[in-house]
């Protein structure tokens, strides 16, 4: 009798959390979709607001997104590539290797808004940027390292050690052994990192809120006024609409974009991944 | 091209010297001026009276986050055990990527939707003023950590050699039996990481319950507005003076919060250094 009361328990409890949990996921995107779907039109992703015209429009945001990704991995990437390439190919002191590795995780760990602070304190405040999609995208490099990082070392691991030995035995020095057969070979890693971090820096909303700016207007990205440019994401535009505006339409198509691209991320990086375990 | 890999690998230690030692520097004038003690334990956030005390938001960061840790372990546990071991594997292929899409929804998505859906939700259930509550705050942590509580204790799950299972099954024990009293404490420093990771997450996060929060630094109470540790920085920093007490508060709730993170990344590394010794 007890068994059969623990039988059944169990069940219920079972399948009635897969259920809540799957339950949820449909739910969210059902009505995101839902609420945000029919505010999008060419009008929408390809003007910016006008008061005149009373229309609403968010391209500078996704410009704006675009800016903050193109800027933060053109830094972090080398970065990120360079350190991984060190760790696994040239050092040689473990506990050296430990503390660089543990840097990384405890970078992983630091929560956004403490990154936000340290935005201001840095980058805004001592190294005089102001408020600006540069510090915003400088303060980001520091964030998304880690990813890039780990996803790197993991795939430099992949590559088979016979490959170096075989490089190194026909003459090749170190570095023209990495550049090109350990790096070839483990690009779809490299690009996996990539991948995951511009997922970051597109649903990163605390750190560019505080420091590159909540403006709607659209930037002109000409080469002197691109390091004052200043300017909300699609995440900052979406907390603008939502709390400042409370304009929920608007802020619902924008998740609905962010949903889609968070989709296509997952997606892409996931065949990446696959790829990756294949070969 | 040594010397270049190990200035890059040196970066993320030297960034993580720089915020570390920023964060001291930024956080201690202000409780020099209020007092440690004033600080830490003071009952009221008021910048207008100059009456800085975090107690409040300490209170409300520890109360959500296990409010948060009850509502989602249980429920992503279940959901793992479920995906491990229940589910017909192209169910479980078909959810897996779904849940992984879970953790990469951006966190204002999920205040979107709390604000716009469990705020007057809540509003209508509890009778309430308004339902901008810690317990709303609660419930979307507790989604929100609910991805990385799934995948972790999966993969602890899985980690599970097969001769275990199978001995308690042939000793008569039933599925579930096997999975809830051998599986489940098999697994339990993978499920522990489970845990501290929820924890760290739920502590860390700031837009999505600056959304459903409410953002008043009352001592915390389920249904009253509450600020945490993380949305007392978000909430004020675009709008305090540089160089004022106000904005040095701030700085030093970081410092706090930045703590309080290490403590449980700490932990976290203790418990998976375990796990992988075994």
């Amino acid at each position: 009798m007890k068994r059969k009361v623990y039988e059944i328990i169990g069940r219920i409890l079972l399948y009635g959390c897969a259920a809540i949990t799957i339950g949820l996921l449909l739910f969210l995107i059902a009505y995101i979709l839902f609420r945000g779907i029919g505010g999008i039109s060419w009008q929408f992703l390809s003007t910016s607001e006008s008061v005149i015209n009373g229309t609403i429009g968010i391209l500078p945001a996704i410009e704006n997104t675009l800016f903050v990704i193109l800027v933060s991995l053109i830094i972090a990437l080398p970065l990120g590539v360079g350190a991984a390439i060190y760790l696994t190919e040239y050092a040689k002191n473990k506990r050296f290797v430990a503390v660089i590795e543990f840097a990384s995780e405890t970078l992983a760990g630091i929560p956004s808004i403490i990154y936000a602070l340290v935005g201001v304190i840095i980058f805004c405040t001592a190294l005089k940027l102001q408020k600006t999609l540069l510090a915003g995208s400088l303060t980001l490099v520091i964030m998304i390292l880690p990813t890039i990082i780990r996803s790197t070392q993991e795939s430099l691991k992949t590559v088979p050690q016979s490959y170096r030995e075989g490089a190194l035995g026909l003459g090749s020095g170190k570095w023209h052994m990495i550049r090109t057969v350990v790096l070839p070979s483990s690009i779809e890693g490299i690009v996996t990192g990539c991948i995951l971090a511009v997922g970051r820096v597109v649903g990163e909303s605390a750190v560019l809120m505080y420091t590159a700016g909540m403006s709607m207007a659209m930037q002109s990205f000409s080469i002197d006024s691109i390091a004052g440019a200043s300017g909300a994401t699609l995440t900052v535009a979406l907390y603008h609409y939502a709390k400042e505006n409370a304009d929920f339409q608007v802020a619902f198509s924008i998740a609905t974009i962010l949903l889609i691209l968070t989709v296509l991320i997952n997606f892409a990086a996931a065949f990446l991944g696959k790829k990756l375990k294949r070969s | 091209m040594q010397v270049l890999f190990t200035l890059c690998g040196l970066a993320a230690v030297g960034f993580v010297l720089l915020i570390t030692v920023y964060l001291v520097i930024s956080g201690i004038p202000a409780i020099q001026k209020v007092g440690l003690f004033d600080f830490l334990f003071g009952q009221t956030w008021a910048a207008s009276q100059d009456q800085y005390g975090i107690l409040p938001l300490i209170l409300t960061s520890v109360y959500g986050t296990a409010g948060a840790i009850v509502i989602g372990v249980p429920i992503g546990f279940f959901t793992a055990v479920f995906l491990a071991k229940v589910a017909p594997k192209k169910i479980a292929n078909i959810i897996r990527p779904a849940v992984s899409l879970l953790a990469g929804i951006p966190s204002v998505v999920y205040g979107l939707v709390g604000m716009c859906v469990l705020v007057p939700a809540l509003r209508e259930w509890l009778n309430l003023p308004a339902g901008d509550s810690l317990l709303a705050a609660m419930i979307v942590l507790a989604v929100m950590i609910l991805p990385s509580v799934i995948s972790l204790s999966e993969t602890a799950l899985e980690a599970v050699p097969k001769e275990y299972e199978e001995a308690s099954l042939a000793l008569g024990a039933t599925k579930l039996e096997t999975y809830f009293r051998v599986l489940a404490p098999a697994a339990k420093s993978g499920i522990a990481a489970a845990v501290v990771l929820g924890i760290g997450r739920a502590i860390g996060e700031a837009m999505a319950i600056m959304m459903v929060a409410g953002n008043v630094a009352n001592m915390p109470e389920l249904t009253r507005s509450v600020r945490f540790l993380t949305t007392g920085i978000s909430i004020e920093l675009n709008y305090s003076q540089d160089g004022s007490l106000q904005r040095q508060a701030l700085f030093s709730i970081g410092l706090v919060l930045f703590l309080f993170i290490m403590l449980i990344n700490a932990f976290l590394n203790l418990v998976l250094k375990r796990e992988k010794e075994r």
